[in-house]
């Protein structure tokens, strides 16, 4: 229904030619199997741009912050500055440490890695431009980023270093407590959207956003959302596994080269994971800004690409990360399980309940006011 | 001073007493410790802040001279000297007992000097290796390279400490474990970003809880005080720039009093117009770095280049004086270098209302900031007992209630004819000291206020011999230093050269306190503690 309107820009029209081109002229098997590999290679391509481009622009805006320039000398406006930086990180020398377990220290990184990869891969970015959907897909979500940890800690432990065993050790102790909460914030949308499938809760919220269809409830979810998925990707002010003035660098300390530029990618990639999925939550996901009635209006929004905004709407939440980044010192590591489990976690136990009752009572913003 | 006397008499009637540059009482080594408790506990005017401990090769003798001063006054001064003439095992009485600060002190005497001091805990060397050859401040050192040859095995460390104890009357050598068995221990430095130097922490930790620290110092040492007693006093002040670099010009300026005091140079009231105002902007530029520092220290690089920005202008206005930015040269004896530019006085005006405006931003940026807060309140509690026990000046003594203000207590240059106030605060944590940098910015502000317009005309500096001799004597001048009471001591046997020079340095005593008040804090707050202190290496690193 939504797409009805004519849409040039978007992607499906460029997919289904593809698609139909390609059963033309092949069987099933390698009409599948062509795009299976196609689409697991664009995903990869994808995830390694837009880290750069994160990286870029994270620069840029903390730059501006901090009343500095930022990168400037590497292409126009310093832009092809993160380009530099991975071709410097892909020749960098892989350092060897003595002493260290080599088994688990090469297999730290791939862990890392290998879960923002698996979590990247659920998300949907656009009409059409949606890899994996399964009907559990925010169980899913929530359950594999949680394997990132697993490198973390073995990273710590690996590399003989008691610096990297304190920031992963801490590590440890932050992401178990915040995952709890960024679990328990999504269920509470759960239960608003009835569903965990992606693609089912991005249509429901056509009129209305979940984070204004379940009001209060929803408001304090997304906020907790936001706090602790910051807390989930290792970012001040919640940075203690590597607090820099501490620790030097955490748990990755001794690594070089590409395994630290897999740390270091999947850093930001967990930034834009959790952005998007707090749009795809909270936020209708790439639909556009529609109304209930305004046809034209609707007719207008729908024009600029599914893509555009759910890009458009994950920048948002990224420039409040980072906003949040470099305003605030660095908590210390009771305080911040202070954070969360007295404050966050029982306000999230009884925001599940409050939203249960209006869900079950029809107080929902569309039940109210008997939007589609 | 005159009960000081009769007690002084009372208590070991051998003591000599001489009304030199201050009242100077020498007793034998084994009469000290007695003399110092007594004058330590004196109700009237206790003399309970060691300002200094100097070892000195007397020639014959190796001894040390003490500075006692009251901590209710700082302008009342007492030496005290004792020594010993045994150069082969000499001993004296440690007072780590009565002030704590002579620890490190008394542990870097030993090093230089080869003096060995009875029931200090730690008799391990400061500053050197304990392999070290040879004690180099000894007037009869041989400093040939092959003694000490340059090696490059790593060197595991070893925490056993010597000591001296005195045991029912006999003296007992032992050791001494410094950490358990059991202790994970982490280096924190001397490569490390948070130390602020190359300084070496040993830590012992508890899982995040700090158990105990032992300060390891002297990755830089580079025994100014030796190179100095073959310099001239010109030469020499160029040492003063590279003790604490960030209050560089404080520093030349307290050498350069303690010369024109014993060599009665007049220096030109234009000439103390420039350094007072040079000495506040100095202030105001190691404040700045001491906050940025800490608020990077506390995980906020935000706030960190804020600090380097206003830092920047000041840095400009001295560029624009002299040339010099970190190290500017400006003081030299007998007045200033440097005369002031044209618009020295616009700069600086237009400055001193940018930086009310920047120091209301730093307040509702950061200072009520509710994670700073908890980040710095009552973490790194420091009684006014221990403060004045481990000698702890400047903002961070203040932050403890205690008024140790020399520019309060003993005016020089400009500081009796200006209107500012000491800020003092009680609470004693890391918020106080914090707290207290920020007023005391606002105070240099306002002294540089009243100062700036009423420049008279006239030399910059006195006419000044290019060879300058002390008369024979000893002469101390102590300065507030950004980070507390710089001390300059000079001992000059009427030659070119001084015959023993001293700097008495703030940090070294900020660094001593720190094991006291780390302990039992998370680690994270160890190294905001240490921000909150503010030293500087290459002070302590004489």
């Amino acid at each position: 229904m939504i797409l009805n309107y004519s849409q040039p820009l978007e992607i499906t029209n460029l997919t289904g030619w593809l698609d139909s081109a390609l059963r033309s002229s092949m069987s099933e098997f390698w009409v599948l199997l062509i795009e299976f590999v196609l689409v697991g290679a664009l995903l990869l391509t994808a995830y390694a741009v837009i880290a750069l481009i994160l990286i870029y622009a994270e620069r840029k805006i903390t730059a501006f912050f901090q009343a500095r320039y930022g990168p400037n000398r590497v292409g126009k406006w310093g832009l092809l500055q993160s380009v530099a930086d991975m071709i410097k990180i892909l020749l960098k020398e892989i350092v060897k440490i003595n002493r260290s377990d080599r088994f688990l220290f090469f297999a730290a990184p791939f862990f890392m890695i290998a879960a923002s990869m698996m979590t990247f891969g659920a998300i949907p970015f656009g009409k059409g431009l949606h890899a994996v959907d399964f009907n559990i897909g925010v169980l899913y979500v929530t359950a594999v980023s949680s394997l990132g940890i697993i490198g973390v800690l073995l990273a710590g432990w690996s590399s003989n270093n008691k610096y990297s065993m304190i920031g992963a050790m801490r590590s440890g102790a932050q992401f178990v407590s915040y995952e709890l909460s960024a679990g328990f914030a999504l269920m509470t949308i759960v239960v608003l959207a009835g569903t965990m499938q992606f693609s089912t809760m991005i249509e429901g919220q056509r009129f209305c956003w979940n984070i204004f269809n379940g009001h209060i409830s929803s408001v304090i979810a997304f906020v907790i959302y936001l706090i602790s998925g910051h807390a989930e990707t290792n970012r001040g002010p919640f940075d203690l596994p590597e607090a820099e003035s501490e620790l030097t660098a955490g748990y990755h300390t001794e690594y070089s080269g590409l395994q630290f530029g897999f740390y270091y990618l999947a850093e930001y990639l967990n930034m834009f994971i959790i952005a998007s999925i707090a749009t795809t939550v909270f936020l209708g996901g790439f639909l556009p800004i529609q109304v209930q009635g305004w046809d034209a209006f609707n007719g207008i929004m729908s024009f600029i690409p599914t893509y555009v905004w759910f890009f458009g709407k994950t920048a948002v939440l990224i420039f409040l990360s980072l906003w949040v980044r470099w305003s605030f010192p660095r908590l210390r590591i009771d305080q911040l399980l202070n954070l969360e489990w007295k404050y966050l976690l029982p306000i999230n136990l009884i925001n599940i309940v409050l939203m249960v009752i209006l869900v079950l009572t029809g107080l929902t913003l569309k039940d109210i006011f008997g939007i589609m | 001073m005159e009960n000081i006397k009769k007690l002084i008499l009372n208590t070991v009637a051998s003591a000599v007493i001489e009304e030199k540059q201050k009242l100077t009482v020498t007793v034998a080594w084994d009469k000290l410790h007695l003399l110092a408790k007594t004058l330590r506990d004196n109700a009237a005017l206790p003399f309970d802040v060691l300002v200094y401990l100097i070892g000195m090769d007397r020639g014959e003798e190796l001894g040390v001279n003490y500075l006692l001063s009251s901590s209710t006054d700082l302008s009342k001064e007492l030496v005290l000297k004792t020594g010993t003439t045994d150069r082969e095992n000499p001993l004296l009485y440690s007072v780590t007992d009565l002030f704590e600060t002579a620890h490190f002190n008394e542990r870097e005497v030993y090093a230089l000097l080869g003096i060995r001091f009875i029931n200090n805990p730690d008799m391990r060397k400061f500053f050197l290796n304990a392999d070290w050859n040879g004690f180099p401040l000894r007037k009869d050192y041989d400093a040939n390279p092959e003694l000490n040859p340059l090696s490059l095995e790593s060197v595991d460390m070893i925490d056993i400490a010597p000591r001296v104890m005195e045991v029912d009357g006999k003296l007992v050598e032992e050791t001494v474990n410094i950490f358990g068995d059991d202790d994970y221990i982490i280096n924190i430095g001397p490569q490390h970003p948070s130390t602020h130097g190359v300084m070496h922490f040993r830590t012992a930790l508890d899982g995040e809880i700090v158990k105990k620290i032992d300060v390891h110092s002297g990755y830089i040492h580079r025994g100014i005080e030796k190179l100095s007693e073959a310099l001239t006093y010109p030469q020499i002040l160029h040492f003063t720039d590279r003790l604490d670099y960030l209050s560089a010009n404080i520093n030349r300026h307290g050498l350069c009093l303690c010369v024109e005091k014993a060599s009665e140079i007049e220096v030109p009231e234009r000439a103390q117009y420039i350094r007072t105002i040079m000495d506040e902007l100095n202030r105001m530029d190691s404040h700045l770095l001491a906050w940025a520092c800490q608020t990077n220290d506390l995980g906020a690089t935000t706030a960190f280049i804020y600090g380097m920005r206003e830092r920047e202008i000041i840095l400009d206005i001295f560029d624009k004086t002299c040339g010099g930015r970190l190290i500017i040269n400006q003081n030299v004896i007998g007045g200033v270098m440097f005369d002031i530019y044209p618009d020295f006085q616009k700069d600086v005006k237009s400055f001193i209302i940018y930086m009310r405006e920047k120091l209301k931003e730093y307040d509702r940026f950061f200072s009520h900031n509710v994670i700073a807060l908890g980040r710095m309140i009552g973490i790194g509690n420091l009684s006014k007992e221990d403060a004045i026990s481990y000698a702890v000046t400047g903002p961070a003594g203040r932050a403890s209630g205690w008024s140790n203000d020399l520019r309060k207590h003993t005016p020089y240059a400009l500081y009796d004819k200006v209107d500012f106030k000491e800020v003092i605060r009680t609470e004693g944590d890391s918020y106080a000291r914090y707290m207290n940098r920020l007023d005391e910015i606002e105070e240099s502000l306002h002294i540089i206020e009243q100062l700036i317009d009423n420049i008279p005309e006239g030399d910059i500096c006195a006419k000044v011999k290019p060879i300058i001799r002390i008369p024979e004597g000893e002469y101390y001048q102590g300065i507030e230093a950004a980070k507390g009471i710089f001390g300059v001591f000079i001992e000059s046997r009427g030659d070119k050269f001084p015959y023993r020079l001293k700097f008495r340095s703030p940090s070294m005593a900020l660094v001593s306190v720190m094991p006291l008040i780390c302990k039992n804090e998370k680690v994270s707050d160890f190294i905001g503690i240490g921000g909150s202190m503010d030293y500087v290496i290459p002070d302590i690193d004489r």
